[in-house]
């Protein structure tokens, strides 16, 4: 039997968790929104990256097929999105359960009736927006957690209400999320793969009816070879599927790391200190790191690591959260829109403010201010993504610096004018031949440093 | 301590030290006797007990203040009284503890003081805290004994002249006009021949460390070793005794191959060995040290121990040369020397005592301590490739010390030395 590894970073802002192979390649990978309950964000990044693992095996599995047949690639992404859409559709069905006894114990009478009548139309509205948007867009691609996708559309259908129902509404989605997010919501894979195979058969056997536009924009290509071959292909994958369904994904063994590592279900020896898997993960991914910097939720690190990955010292902020990824989630809500957002507002900046305030309270005051002196958002917002950079640059020089080569880890590494700034900087301060790498599953590395220390240990 | 470190006869000793030391102090109005408030850093002790004088430090005080949990409510007395934030928590706590009636660690009122014996060692707020002092005891006069900083890395003829004038020409005239007694340098001579015998131990307690396992722990216990020659007992016989007896113990551990005794009993197994600079909190005193004994780890050198005084390196009173031997003792301190010396001086530790990691330990209110230490570890860290660990609390405002960042960065620190010593250990 193969083995694998599970590495659990349980960060204050993301659960995370990395399934390794036995040649620490990575195969699985989950992550969710850390939440009251420990347990449940910890089992569901871990069902996540078993999830994803299934996948990962599949298309690997079928590594020579894909390469030749890419429409191959296109039904199994579709399969995927289709997958998430249905994991999504059940804690819908779930949360809508929960609205019902929310408004039963806090209504009474008419205004029962009418948030009754409200929640039901959004639910009603919300449930084909979502569909449409992981099997016609790219929602599965956006690493966004049940809480942001569900609140995003539930607000901007409040808002679209009579004002005087504002806060019961807001009162009913508080009250049942918080509830349904503290409980763990099981599956059965192979039910949902096979459901979403019959999901996408009806998607592609509707688009039978449509005249491809081959000429311009638009064109699918991968679709294309799809749409009229749908049957076979489904034919030809199913039996694939079912046998990665089945597969007994076996944990040899686990670690758990980040900042509430004490409180996972784990035994003392599989928890590691997050320095420690930051260092591990970040060097395994870059053999050349030996300065890593890592922007998490409530912690920034800087740590510098020998040519083995051993950390030789490190340094974390204390008692502040300026220059963390709360500081950035703070500032989002200030300007009413999404993290993901931040990054690429603050780019197009034409001329960057100048932020004082090094802390997250008084910045937001220093914002509003801004504001009303007439200042471009995206100029302000530049300048707070700097101001967060100055507090990591200062923190790595008072780790000992920068040396060659530097590994950017962390959820915040995903921002583009974190980047940026963080570039600009240590080029600047530590000379133009330090490299500087950042990777695509940046906000791993703690969690893959610890499926790494499990595969060792 | 616990019970097993109270059967050991030193501890009792000490014990008595100290409580006759307060009683003494509790009864000055009958024996008429006179009280020199004075630091830790640079006590000339030995000059105010030629005087028959007692004195008082105000920084012990504040930390048995730290540790009886009751500064946080004298630093926020200071603080109505307008001492900011930023102030050093011992000054604020010791003015606190003097707007409260000045009650002792005893239970008794400290008398107020006769002279004010300002000996500047390295740290400036010494200065602005015996301004304060003057406010707060008009009239009472003041000594200032400045001693110059090691600039050069080594102490000049001149510095050691410039600090016996100030001797001869400020503080023993004050001495003499506050006590009614004379400079009698006879006397000063057989008490500095006591001192001598006291370094001589303090070097041959703190070197015991070199042994596997650690027979003492030279931070958390070593606190409790430097109590009696930071608290005006250096060159009394008591002293010698004191020592001699703890020396003697240590060596029995020794024998029986004993590691530190912890307040839970002794530490069965020595896994990490660690230097460590700066002071440590006194607030949260038991669950800090116990953050360390629990893992395992001990101390097997600190800087702390050695504010009171540096004989690492060889330096001994003089007892034929009583004024130059203070002047140097304390120009001599750690506090007092350079940061590349403390660079040297660490370093050797590390050397000697086979330490395992550095760790520092930053003291938010403490300049004198904190300047410098984040430059001092990368230094260590690069000459030694030693691993190293920092992190912050403070002496006595139970505010600064966060028990679960400290736990979180100690733990790293601990398993970053764990899976060192596993790889560099494969054959």
């Amino acid at each position: 039997m193969k083995k694998y590894f599970l590495g659990i970073d349980l960060g204050s802002t993301t659960s995370k968790a990395i399934i390794i192979d036995d040649n620490d390649r990575i195969i699985g990978r989950g992550i969710t929104n850390t939440r009251a309950n420990y347990t449940v964000a910890t089992e569901i990044a871990r069902l996540e990256a078993i999830y994803n693992a299934r996948f990962s095996l599949l298309k690997m599995k079928l590594e020579d097929e894909i390469e030749h047949k890419p429409e191959y690639k296109r039904y199994i992404k579709d399969v995927e999105s289709v997958f998430q859409y249905l994991q999504f559709k059940r804690r819908l069905d779930r949360l809508n359960v929960q609205f019902r006894d929310t408004i039963e114990e806090t209504f009474r009478d008419e205004k029962k009736e009418k948030i009754s009548g409200f929640v039901d139309r959004i639910v009603r509205e919300i449930g084909p927006v979502i569909l449409d948007e992981y099997l016609n867009g790219n929602l599965g691609q956006k690493n966004q957690f049940f809480r942001d996708i569900v609140s995003e559309k539930y607000n901007k259908e409040v808002n679209a209400l009579p004002g005087a129902f504002f806060e019961s509404m807001m009162l009913v989605y508080d009250k049942s999320i918080t509830h349904v997010e503290n409980e763990l919501t099981e599956y059965d894979f192979r039910e949902l793969v096979h459901q979403s195979m019959e999901l996408l058969n009806e998607k592609y056997a509707f688009m039978d009816d449509f005249t491809p536009d081959e000429t311009g924009v638009g064109f699918d290509s991968e679709m294309n070879l799809l749409k009229g071959n749908y049957k076979q292909i489904y034919d030809s994958l199913k039996g694939h599927i079912t046998f990665i369904a089945n597969l007994d994904i076996h944990i040899t063994n686990m670690v758990g790391t980040g900042y509430g590592r004490a409180l996972l279900p784990f035994p003392e020896k599989s928890i590691r200190s997050e320095i420690l898997c930051h260092a591990f993960g970040a060097h395994a991914v870059f053999p050349g790191t030996r300065t890593v910097l890592d922007i998490g939720g409530q912690d920034t690190k800087a740590i510098q690591a020998d040519s083995h990955g051993l950390v030789t010292s490190f340094y974390m902020n204390d008692r502040c959260a300026a220059g963390c990824g709360r500081y950035l989630g703070y500032i989002a809500d200030e300007f009413n829109i999404s993290l993901n957002e931040l990054g690429p507002l603050a780019v197009e900046a034409t001329n960057e403010v100048n932020i004082c305030s090094t802390c997250t309270v008084f910045a937001a005051a220093e914002i509003r201010e801004l504001l009303n002196v007439g200042q471009k958002r995206s100029d302000i917002l530049a300048g707070l993504h700097r101001a967060i950079v100055m507090r990591a640059m200062s923190l790595l020089a008072r780790s000992g610096g920068v040396r060659n080569e530097f590994t950017f880890t962390g959820g915040v590494a995903r921002n583009q004018a974190v980047l940026k700034y963080v570039s600009e900087l240590v080029l600047q301060n530590y000379g133009k031949d330090i490299k500087i790498n950042v990777h695509t599953d940046s906000i791993f590395m703690g969690a893959l440093g610890g499926a790494m220390f499990a595969r060792r240990s | 301590m616990s019970k097993e470190a109270a059967k050991e006869r030193s501890v009792i000793i000490q014990k008595e030290m100290i409580a006759s030391l307060f009683k003494e102090l509790g009864t000055v109005k009958e024996t008429g006797k006179k009280v020199v408030y004075t630091f830790v850093p640079g006590n000339i002790s030995e000059l105010i007990l030629s005087f028959d004088m007692l004195p008082v430090y105000p920084e012990l005080n504040a930390l048995q203040s730290g540790m009886r949990k009751k500064s946080e409510g004298y630093i926020r007395e200071a603080e109505q009284h307008g001492h900011s934030e930023d102030v050093c928590t011992y000054v604020k706590c010791d003015v606190g503890m003097m707007l409260n009636g000045n009650i002792g660690p005893t239970g008794e009122k400290i008398p107020n003081p006769d002279l004010l014996l300002l000996s500047y060692t390295g740290c400036f707020t010494f200065l602005k805290w015996f301004e304060t002092l003057e406010r707060l005891y008009p009239g009472v006069p003041v000594a200032l004994l400045h001693t110059p900083y090691q600039e050069a890395h080594k102490i000049t003829p001149e510095m050691t002249a410039y600090m016996v004038k100030q001797l001869k020409e400020e503080v023993i005239p004050k001495m003499e006009q506050v006590s009614g007694n004379k400079y009698d340098e006879e006397k000063l001579k057989s008490i500095l021949r006591n001192s001598s015998k006291v370094e001589d131990y303090i070097v041959k307690i703190f070197d015991t460390t070199k042994h596997r396992p650690s027979p003492i722990d030279a931070y958390f216990a070593g606190v409790y070793y430097i109590g009696p020659i930071n608290s005006g007992f250096r060159g009394t016989p008591e002293a010698v005794d004191y020592y001699a007896e703890l020396y003697k113990e240590i060596l029995t551990r020794i024998e029986k191959k004993l590691g530190p005794i912890t307040p839970e009993g002794e530490m069965e197994e020595e896994r990490f060995r660690l230097v460590v600079e700066g002071p440590p909190n006194w607030t949260h005193f038991r669950e800090f040290w116990k953050l360390f004994y629990d893992m395992g780890a001990v101390i097997v050198a600190s800087s702390y121990t050695k504010v009171g005084g540096v004989y690492d390196m060889g330096f001994r009173v003089n007892p034929d040369k009583p004024l130059e031997s203070l002047a140097e003792y304390c120009m001599n301190c750690y506090t007092n020397l350079n940061l590349q010396q403390r660079v040297d001086l660490l370093s050797k530790c590390i050397t000697d005592y086979h330490a395992d990691g550095f760790l520092v330990n930053s003291i938010k209110s403490c300049n004198s301590f904190s300047a410098g230490q984040l430059m001092m570890m990368q230094q260590l860290e690069r000459k030694l490739e030693i691993p190293t660990g920092f992190i912050e609390s403070d002496l006595v405002d139970p505010r600064y010390f966060s028990y679960s960042n400290i736990k979180n960065r100690l733990e790293s620190f601990f398993q970053m030395l764990e899976q060192r010593k596993m790889i560099l250990n494969r054959p």
